[in-house]
């Protein structure tokens, strides 16, 4: 098959999770629970953002047989993660089919200059980004969907917010633009020409762009979807919380009516503990920053 | 022409936009009450099935939609929308609307590695392009449908009266005549 066309069948299946939620699970146990709560696909990992901020130390790719594990535990796509750079991780991904791979800031950085080659593989990626920039460079480079970075393992929204908005408005600053301002635009982005004329003729990424980092509620991800979020990643937010299952719901529910504020009112009861998170000030560890 | 299209996930306004292309009139379903007042026809898009079929559910939603199908109401199902027509899903206990006489399997052709596109007739249309994105089969159809389109043996688009079901995703190429026989179906109504 042409790599092109891969690409193409790879942001596809990324249009295909759109309005929903991907949600972050250590067990078969609680990959059933988020596909029975209406979660689109799961992001398998060992430990959730929340637990590798407090554990500290290099943080890796999940052990292959417990992520086959949870693959084999639902129905829904599977997704997992291997380092900034680690080429070899996602290699080992690639071999035991999973549905998505996402190069993820939240593990260690295996390489601190160089992406992965996305190209080279037939499994689709996913990547954070901050800015406009950081999501193009992603996409040249071979990812068929993008993320915002947010602050993972924190429970605030904060950044989530930050790039979101960041990202949109430098669309609507490309779809502004002159022809002939674009190519200039492409050398500040650093990006391929290409990709800068597709924003400002379409006023969208090219690929789909969901939010991710810190979204604990249902109000988080009914505001990172009016703020323009194609869908949500929840990490720890759901599985750090006092009644997961419950809130897991109520966040799809959230997702689908995130314009409607009585729907939103009504899921946002009764909920239990959300997760207790961490302050943007109290972060020792910027995970955002890794890899630009 | 106006045509309702469920809006719970999915790759619901990639069908809008087709739509709108066609000239036609759209409205997104979230909610029950959404679905109020007079449509020509019912779009199910492709996502998830097991997310919409929930959504669907727990809206109170499945109930209003299968009786509007049972009364004619012409329904056009994409994938996701196909598995939750179907009267039996061969490898799930699941039973959403279960009103198109069909076994369907689920993930027919595996995991995204297995996605793939081809070209192939579907009923009175040539060489159509098909996006296949985990996509299902049908497995068997019962009395009264009409097989629209094999690909490799297997039956990949089929037709049962008002219900019009596809395993590919019209919705994600350039073509629209596969709308616009939805679009036919829902005018001779």
């Amino acid at each position: 098959m042409q790599r092109n066309e891969r690409f193409e069948l790879n942001k596809n299946l990324a249009q295909m999770l759109k309005g929903g939620v991907i949600m972050d699970v250590t067990t078969p146990e609680q990959a059933r629970i988020a596909e029975r709560a209406g979660a689109c696909a799961v992001m398998a990992l060992e430990r959730i953002p929340a637990d590798i901020r407090a554990a500290g130390g290099v943080s890796r790719m999940s052990d292959p047989k417990m992520i086959k594990g949870i693959r084999d535990a639902v129905s829904i796509p599977v997704m997992a993660k291997c380092r900034i750079g680690h080429f070899v991780e996602a290699q080992i991904l690639e071999a035991i089919e999973i549905d998505y791979i996402d190069e993820s800031e939240v593990l260690s950085p295996a390489d601190d200059k160089f992406h992965i080659d996305k190209t080279q593989f037939s499994v689709p990626f996913v990547c954070g980004a901050r800015d406009l920039g950081e999501a193009l460079r992603r996409i040249g480079e071979g990812a068929s969907m993008i993320r915002t970075k947010g602050e993972p393992g924190t429970g605030d929204v904060v950044q989530a917010v930050r790039h979101m908005r960041m990202m949109n408005s430098q669309i609507r600053e490309l779809v502004s633009m002159r022809e002939d301002e674009l190519y200039e635009q492409a050398k500040e982005l650093r990006v391929p020409f290409e990709l800068v004329q597709f924003v400002h003729d379409h006023g969208k990424l090219p690929v789909v762009n969901f939010a991710a980092g810190g979204i604990a509620t249902p109000a988080d991800a009914a505001l990172m979807m009016q703020l323009g979020a194609e869908g949500v990643f929840v990490g720890s937010g759901i599985f750090k919380s006092g009644d997961p299952e419950k809130r897991a719901r109520a966040i799809v529910q959230a997702v689908t009516n995130y314009d409607d504020p009585h729907i939103l009112a009504s899921l946002s009861e009764d909920l239990g503990e959300a997760m207790v998170g961490i302050n943007e000030q109290e972060i020792a560890l910027l995970m955002a920053e890794r890899g630009k | 022409m106006r045509i309702a299209v469920f809006a719970l996930q999915g790759a619901f306004i990639e069908h809008e936009q087709v739509l709108a292309k066609l000239g036609a009139e759209t409205r997104e379903i979230r909610k029950r009450s959404d679905f109020s007042g007079s449509f020509d026809g019912v779009i199910l898009p492709g996502g998830e099935s097991t997310v919409q079929g929930k959504l669907l559910r727990e809206g109170g939603m499945l109930e209003p939609l299968r009786e509007a199908i049972e009364g004619g109401l012409p329904v056009f199902g994409t994938c996701a929308g196909m598995i939750l027509l179907a009267e039996k899903i061969s490898n799930d206990e699941s039973v959403y609307l279960g009103t198109m006489s069909a076994v369907v399997r689920r993930n027919a052709y595996g995991r995204q590695l297995g996605s793939f596109r081809t070209r192939e007739t579907f009923g009175p249309i040539d060489d159509f392009p098909m996006v296949f994105i985990r996509g299902p089969i049908f497995e068997q159809v019962g009395e009264g449908v009409e097989v629209l389109s094999r690909v490799d043996g297997n039956i990949v688009a089929a037709r049962q009266g008002n219900m019009l079901a596809t395993a590919f995703h019209p919705e994600l190429t350039e073509d629209t005549r596969v709308h616009e026989y939805f679009l036919g179906m829902a005018e001779g109504r």
